[in-house]
């Protein structure tokens, strides 16, 4: 992808992220996602209905890419299954490992698929990715 | 001054996180090296030159620091540092002669380990804490000392000499003052002081003071835990083991070496004794008093530049160490960081281990840059260049 390209997608969704701001309704689970290695803070909200995950929101402290990264999986995941869901983080989380991943699954998320390169700023791609596994593991 | 003498300048390399851990100077180095290369051996267990001369290092250390900061030699104990310092008096005294109810004075803007050690009493055996006031330079309100002793069954005050957010200098010497009249006893956590400023455990009443070698130009690994000889005499070993005990039997009887042995368990960290020797030495030869006057001078040059960029706020004009906190508008702190880093200049960005001061000064995260003496004006410009040209944060972060 196109540095330009890539840089004006991660800026947008960090200065005006999708999805920010938490909303007050019992139907949502809530996770507070601290970083153990930085200083991002971040909440997560996460309905989930028949299945199918509704909404999420987010709300919190925290870099451009933990914010942006967080808005932009945010957008992909909802509406889809719990199934589709586990298998977008599956291969976002490949991507940003260094492991084999399939594009077409991810999408936009593709933006952050030279994270690793900078080996401190990894976590803070994978703040939003491990709040939701935590979210749909239980 | 003296950036000879400082191997990691070299480097292409501008360092204002000396708040975090300090540069070393070679000679410290070398000492440290020469133990390993030349004259390795434990202490007090060996009869050949290498561990005489090790015991004798080891012992001119504590006369290097008695002198130092003005306390008797036998009141100097080694730790790892100066969260386990705070931890050994806390626990191995506190724990035993403070009561449920008893109050303890802190402020807001500790450090976690002038903090969390004595949450841990206020859960174990309920004493109260109490934070004195920080007026609207998050400064100590000294006013609030009197009023909150007045009030309170008050048996302690702990508190940094200075803090290592705000940078803000307390007079410890007013404090151990008012700490004496009351009889309470006096905790100083010289952490972010003993490297620059002058320190008399004696005069200003300290009952414990805590600090680590690391952050004045000294190697990691160790600290030193000053007490009153008094106080030490009661208080808890928290290790036992070797080197500590005088006797023991096999029916479970054992006693202590005299103090300050006692509380120094197990071989101790020597290659980083002899390198804190050197530091002070190295302290010493130049002077803290014309050491802070230089930071301090560095101090103003670098929030003057701060105050010619507009898109900035800096949240400690009026403290007197180096460090100097701020933000810029509209971009997170750690990403100021990284950005600078890309500059290889090294920041601190966060809540600097003060998870809440956020309460007072209403935000967070700040960047942090702390100088030291190895710095100079040609470092603040490079900051305050890269600074000046920040709109571009986004094309060399991302
Ligand atoms: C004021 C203050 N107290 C205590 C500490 C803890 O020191 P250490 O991490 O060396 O134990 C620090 C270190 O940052 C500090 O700045």
């Amino acid at each position: 992808m196109d540095d330009k390209i890539r840089r004006e997608i991660i800026l947008d969704n960090y200065e005006s992220p999708f999805h920010k701001g938490l909303v007050d309704d019992n139907g949502y689970k809530r996770v507070s996602y601290k970083s153990q290695t930085c200083i991002d803070n971040l909440d997560y909200q996460i309905k989930i209905e028949d299945n199918i995950v509704k909404d999420i929101r987010f709300d919190g402290d925290a870099c451009a890419i933990a914010t942006s990264s967080s808005s932009i999986m945010i957008n992909n995941l909802i509406g889809k299954s719990v199934d589709d869901v586990r298998r977008i983080l599956y291969n976002y989380k490949n991507m940003i490992e260094e492991k084999d991943y399939d594009n077409k699954i991810i999408g936009e998320l593709e933006v952050y698929s030279n994270i690793s390169k900078q080996p401190n700023r990894i976590n803070c791609a994978l703040i939003c990715c491990n709040a939701i596994e935590d979210v749909i593991k239980n | 001054m003296n950036r000879e003498d400082f191997i990691m300048l070299n480097k292409d390399i501008v360092y204002l996180d000396s708040a975090s851990t300090s540069l070393k100077p070679k000679c410290v180095i070398d000492s440290m090296n020469d133990y390993y290369f030349n004259n390795t051996s434990n202490i007090h267990r060996g009869e050949y030159n290498e561990a005489i001369l090790n015991n004798k290092l080891y012992d001119e250390t504590k006369m290097e620091i008695a002198k130092f900061i003005n306390c008797d030699k036998r009141e100097v104990i080694y730790t790892s540092g100066c969260t386990s310092s705070i931890n050994m008096f806390v626990l191995g005294y506190m724990k035993k002669y403070l009561k449920n109810g008893d109050v303890v004075l802190l402020s807001k803007s500790e450090h976690a380990s002038n903090l969390l050690p004595w949450f841990n009493l206020s859960k174990e055996i309920g004493i109260k804490i109490k934070y004195i006031d920080l007026d609207s330079d998050y400064k100590l309100d000294y006013s609030s000392i009197d009023k909150l002793i007045k009030e309170n069954n008050v048996k302690v005050i702990s508190l940094a000499h200075i803090t290592n957010v705000i940078g803000d200098i307390r007079d410890i010497s007013y404090i151990g003052d008012i700490c004496k009249k009351n009889n309470i006893l006096f905790c100083v956590d010289a952490a972010q002081s003993i490297q620059h400023v002058k320190i008399d455990f004696k005069k200003y009443n300290i009952s414990f003071l805590s600090f680590s070698s690391h952050k004045m130009m000294g190697p990691t690994g160790i600290g030193v835990l000053v007490g009153r000889y008094d106080l030490l005499e009661k208080m808890e070993p928290l290790f036992l083991g070797g080197d500590m005990n005088l006797d023991f039997e096999s029916d479970c009887s054992y006693s202590f070496k005299e103090i300050p042995s006692r509380f120094e368990a197990g071989t101790m960290p020597i290659a980083e004794v002899i390198g804190l020797l050197n530091s002070i030495k190295y302290i010493n030869n130049i002077g803290v008093l014309k050491i802070h006057s230089y930071i301090k001078e560095l101090r103003d040059y670098l929030v003057s530049g701060l105050d010619k960029l507009d898109n900035i706020v800096v949240y400690n004009r009026n403290s007197d160490s180096g460090i100097v906190i701020f933000n810029v508008d509209k971009i997170f702190s750690q990403d100021v960081a990284i950005y600078l880093a890309h500059y290889n200049i090294c920041v601190r960005a966060g809540n600097h281990c003060d998870k809440i001061l956020k309460d007072e000064l209403g935000v967070s995260n700040t960047v942090r840059v702390s100088l030291y003496l190895y710095n100079n004006k040609e470092d603040i410009d490079k900051l305050l260049n890269a600074l000046k040209n920040i709109d571009k944060i986004y094309d060399i972060i991302l």
